[in-house]
């Protein structure tokens, strides 16, 4: 018996082909004669970065996208279908990014593509979405949607962009902390965006950069680096990504020792990493930009407590299962929200099937106010149909004895800027 | 920061490099002087030791120091153990043949590569050192009053990377010791001057190679367990130590370990200061020049031997 299986496998005969096709056949066209074409699900390629350099950052968002398609579909799904999410790791690679793209429009035969975040994968990814004409809600913050590089197809309703974070937190840094800033940011398109932006911003509160230390994302060792912080430096800002910053922040505490200038960072540097790790306590005091507050705070909203039921994060922002396993919680709220933008948007489109999707592009671009809600749970916002971008409000939170407090919370206003691109001229 | 205590402290972070890399490509060098093998597993070796060292350390929890040291005496054996099967089920098979032997280790890479990522995960992990003092350094500038001591802003080490250093200095005088010294060093030496002799001779080369191997691999996985509390255990952390240790055991010349130790204390240290000075790069860049300078005007590398 187990011979001839292992034949099977190895030489398959002509008859076992012939059956095999038979039934593939057969399976293939089984769902079209047993349910009606309403009960056909909305398939949503999922563009996660499972493994690479992003990989603690797609752990996260893939269980939020789960916990947000459940709660989609407990209410009804979308115009009455259920969604379904069909997820691909990219690699966290631009190639295979691309390639992924390929896959969702032509073997998954998904309505709309979704989900990533590192810049680099949905700079490489999204002219192939053009191509295919495949509507791509990107939960990047990188400022290459608004800044009109990108295209009409791709599209970033759920995360406010780099540009108007760091326009946000420039007049807090230059009152509360210094006007001589030196910034270290990772050296590819999203730390460039933070490079290009702070640097404005900053000067017009009165401050100025007065170094910009870029550091290769893949790095592993960075004592090196900070001999080139001047020693006038009132502020360090920075923002690092990838699997070594832990070791990144620990450095730089080993580094200044006792005489630290002020420090500002982008909670980017620690997220997925406990901040009662030994070697952080050198934090303490210092203030993080954050997405959406780690740590539950006093003031909690009915909105984020359901959320974090729903993804299962607890109240200091790790998984209720593991309190080890800490969340990228100032990004993934972003899945959530997209996933009902989309399904705001394809509600308003009236969307059957892939012959809308320029229709569902129309109805997202004519979105405005996104208030504060369930579906929204991070704070309210304003989408710009135009860029196709989304912008909201961002947290400042103080490290105090291993957790995050919130100190400042800004305006929506406080981080707009003139519009670079009109993408609704594009054609579809 | 002035140009000496800058000096000073790349020159420190260059040490410490040279340190872990030394073992790296000492293992490298070993597996190729013996056995003719280029490894090209080596850097999963290195990382499979930085693995199982966060494996161990969260296993027998406890106090950081105690943990260390089980997994600095743990990881690299399980490791070599892992390496000697692997020679013992693929590469003897295989009779050592050069280009099957590359094309396996090749194999293996992927092999242990995957399997991590299927069963550690993608993330990036911390292994607590077991002591971890910074310490501040002093510099000195000649003023109006003679020599003045002061310390300056950044310029310090931790002790734990002081610790690196040290065993790293330790574990290559022990190998030293081993293989000029010791009744295995001699077999060790006669398998790589002459295989067939030594055979006849009553060496048992097969149990030699896969002792070799282990052994190189074990000197990685020992490298990696001391830089993991500095960085992190991560699946995809093997590339650079491969690259950088294929580069050391080039210049130093293939198989001989005196070459290996002058070149990876050559390279670490250049790396060190070339990224600090200037960028990382560069240093990357300036390494892999010197490489094909060796190969064009000394292939037999500084201190290999002229091929008979």
């Amino acid at each position: 018996m187990a011979q001839q299986k292992t034949d099977g496998l190895i030489a398959p005969t002509r008859r076992a082909v012939l059956k095999g096709v038979a039934a593939t056949g057969l399976a293939t066209a089984m769902p079209g004669h047993l349910y009606g074409a309403t009960d056909e699900p909305i398939r949503v390629g999922f563009q996660v970065h499972r493994t690479g350099i992003g990989a603690s950052y797609g752990r996260w968002y893939d269980r939020t996208t789960t916990a947000a398609a459940r709660v989609i579909n407990e209410a009804g799904g979308i115009n009455g279908r259920p969604l379904e999410i069909i997820a691909e790791d990219d690699g966290t690679d631009p190639k295979r990014g691309a390639e992924v793209l390929e896959k969702f429009a032509n073997q998954h035969n998904c309505d709309i593509a979704y989900g990533t975040l590192f810049s680099h994968v949905v700079i490489g990814s999204a002219p192939r979405a053009a191509e295919l004409k495949l509507p791509y809600f990107v939960v990047s913050e990188g400022h290459h949607v608004a800044s009109g590089m990108l295209n009409r197809y791709t599209l970033q309703p759920g995360i406010t962009d780099v540009k108007s974070q760091v326009q946000a937190m420039a007049p807090f840094v230059a009152a509360n902390l210094g006007k001589k800033v030196t910034m270290i940011y990772p050296d590819f398109a999203f730390g460039h965006n933070h490079r290009d932006f702070f640097g404005d911003a900053i000067e017009k509160e009165g401050g100025q950069v007065v170094a910009k230390i870029a550091i290769p994302p893949t790095e592993t060792s960075f004592t090196r680096y900070f001999p080139q912080i001047p020693r006038e430096t009132e502020v360090i800002y920075h923002v690092m990504v990838g699997p070594a910053v832990l070791t990144f922040v620990k450095e730089m505490g080993e580094f200044f020792g006792p005489s630290s200038p002020e420090i500002f960072g982008f909670i980017d540097s620690l997220e997925a990493v406990d901040l009662a790790t030994p070697g952080l306590e050198f934090l303490d005091g210092s203030f993080f930009w954050e997405g959406h507050p780690r740590y539950a705070q006093p003031d909690q909203t009915e909105y984020d407590k359901f959320y974090r039921e729903q993804v299962g994060v607890d109240e200091n922002g790790a998984s209720v299962d593991d309190p080890r396993d800490v969340s990228t919680y100032s990004h993934m709220f972003a899945c959530w929200e997209t996933l009902h933008v989309i399904k705001d948007g394809m509600e308003a489109a009236g969307y059957k099937g892939p012959q809308d999707r320029a229709a569902l592009i129309e109805a997202v671009e004519a979105m405005t106010d996104m208030p504060e809600s369930r579906a929204h749970p991070q704070g309210p916002k304003i989408f710009n149909g135009k860029t196709h971008q989304v912008f909201g409000v961002q947290y400042i939170s103080q490290v105090n004895g291993g957790r995050l407090d919130v100190k400042h919370v800004t305006s929506i206003e406080d981080g707009l800027y003139p519009d670079e691109v009109d993408y609704t001229t594009q054609p579809l | 920061m002035d140009f000496g205590p800058h000096l000073l402290l790349a020159m420190l972070e260059g040490l410490v490099q040279a340190s872990v890399l030394t073992l790296t490509a000492l293992g490298l060098s070993l597996v190729f002087g013996v056995m003719r093998v280029v490894n090209v597993a080596h850097g999963e070796f290195f990382m499979l030791g930085a693995v199982l060292a966060w494996w161990i350390t969260f296993l027998v929890g406890g106090p950081p120091a105690l943990a260390f040291i089980v997994a600095l005496l743990v990881a690299p054996l399980l490791v070599g153990t892992i390496a000697a099967a692997a020679d013992w089920l693929v590469l003897r098979r295989i009779d050592y043949d050069p280009e099957r032997t590359i094309v396996a280790t090749i194999g293996l890479l992927y092999i242990i590569q995957q399997l991590t990522l299927m069963s550690y995960g993608p993330d990036a992990r911390p292994v607590a050192p077991p002591f971890n003092t910074r310490l501040a350094l002093p510099w000195f500038e000649f003023g109006s009053g003679g020599v003045q001591i002061y310390w300056p802003w950044g310029l310090s080490i931790t002790s734990y990377k002081l610790f690196v250093i040290f065993a790293a200095l330790l574990t290559g005088l022990a190998l030293w010791a081993v293989m000029a010294r010791s009744r295995l060093g001699l077999i060790l030496r006669a398998t790589q001057q002459d295989r067939e002799t030594a055979q006849a001779f009553g060496v048992p080369v097969e149990r030699v190679y896969a002792l070799v191997f282990g052994l190189g691999a074990a000197l990685a996985a020992l490298g990696a367990t001391l830089v993991v509390p500095i960085q992190q255990a991560h699946y995809l952390m093997g590339g650079d130590p491969l690259l950088l240790s294929f580069i050391v055991v080039i210049i130093g010349g293939l198989g001989s370990l005196r070459g290996t130790v002058v070149a990876a204390i050559l390279i670490g240290m250049s790396d060190g200061i070339i990224s600090v000075f200037f960028s990382p790069t560069l240093a990357k860049m300036l390494a892999t020049l010197l490489v094909a300078m060796v190969l064009v005007f000394r292939p037999q590398g500084l201190f290999g031997s002229k091929p008979a």
